[in-house]
């Protein structure tokens, strides 16, 4: 992945801490604002070089929409893993299915790969043991048939990976790359 | 603006509620796998409800300003990117000490990869650290 300036790069870590410290104060008054300002400057100064690689690119407006896009999709994604689970906890027969699976992903940047594992871990029946590379490594509460019965490694990869990564892919893919 | 209010005690409510499916999950769950499962997300999404609603209901209050929304969505947001890293790390610091899969279990192709990558002399070494 190519590597944005320090100029950039310092610009969006001062955007991003600015921000969270709009939203610790919620007061528009000049003073806290300035002082705000200034304690970005000063952190970003420090902390930029492992804060970001790509700098002012990640706004690009296309991927300010498909994250902004994504943010339901995920709530809603997340609600269902939790029904889910209350199915199964409150089910009397307690109906579950355990088995790791091994799923691959598309996605190249570590950002993007964090954000997977992260949405992953947060959706119906399933959670990231580990992570190598492109393979993921996923505890899965009720491993399906056509997982379960796949004839080859390849197959069984497929399968999985089309339920489990597949769905946040086409968003994770724009937002970070 | 009373209407904020009893949003923000529904949510609150909703959010309780999966905080106790939450615990009830580490109880009834076979192994540490499965408890993990049910605990990071009910216990995620339960405190993000409960958080989201106490906001809302401090905006709809004569008490509440719009600083404790704020604040609370600050916190809901940090709160779920770091909750599933935790759960991540517990459950594969669990795996690689060794603690064994429930015997219901179906699959485990962890197990076989790690198998492959460090070789079939090193195979059987893993396989019995991973059985005991």
């Amino acid at each position: 992945m190519e590597e944005a300036g320090k100029i950039s790069r310092y610009l969006y870590t001062v955007i991003v801490l600015f921000l969270i410290w709009l939203f610790l104060t919620a007061s528009t008054d000049p003073q806290e604002l300035a002082m705000g300002l200034v304690f970005s400057l000063l952190i970003g100064a420090f902390t930029y070089p492992i804060f970001t690689t790509r700098g002012l690119a990640n706004l690009h407006p296309r991927r300010v929409a498909y994250a902004i896009a994504y943010v339901p999709y995920f709530l809603w994604a997340m609600i269902m893993a939790n029904l889910d689970v209350a199915y199964r906890v409150l089910h009397p027969a307690r109906p579950i299915r355990p088995g790791i699976v091994h799923c691959k992903t598309v996605l190249k940047t570590n950002p993007g790969k964090l954000a997977l594992a992260n949405s992953i871990t947060l959706t119906p029946g399933t959670i990231t043991l580990d992570v190598d590379g492109e393979n993921y490594f996923i505890h899965w509460i009720w491993v399906p048939d056509e997982v379960l019965h796949a004839e080859s490694d390849e197959e069984h990869v497929e399968r999985a990976s089309s339920s489990i990564t597949a769905p946040f892919e086409k968003f994770l893919r724009v937002i970070f790359g | 603006m009373n209407a904020l209010a009893i949003i923000g005690e529904i949510l609150v409510l909703i959010g309780t509620f999966f905080y106790f499916l939450s615990a009830l999950g580490l109880i009834r769950m076979p192994d540490v796998y499965n408890r993990m499962q049910t605990s990071t997300k009910s216990a995620t999404l339960g405190s993000l409800g409960v958080m989201i609603g106490v906001g809302l209901w401090a905006l709809g209050s004569s008490f509440g300003s719009v600083a404790w929304l704020t604040k609370t969505i600050v916190i809901a947001v940090f709160l779920l990117l770091t909750n599933p890293i935790s759960a991540h790390a517990l459950i594969r610091a669990a795996y690689k000490s060794g603690i064994p899969l429930w015997h219901g279990s179906v699959v485990d192709k962890y197990h076989e990869y790690i198998a492959s990558k460090t070789g079939a002399e090193n195979a059987e070494e893993t396989a019995e650290e991973v059985s005991e």
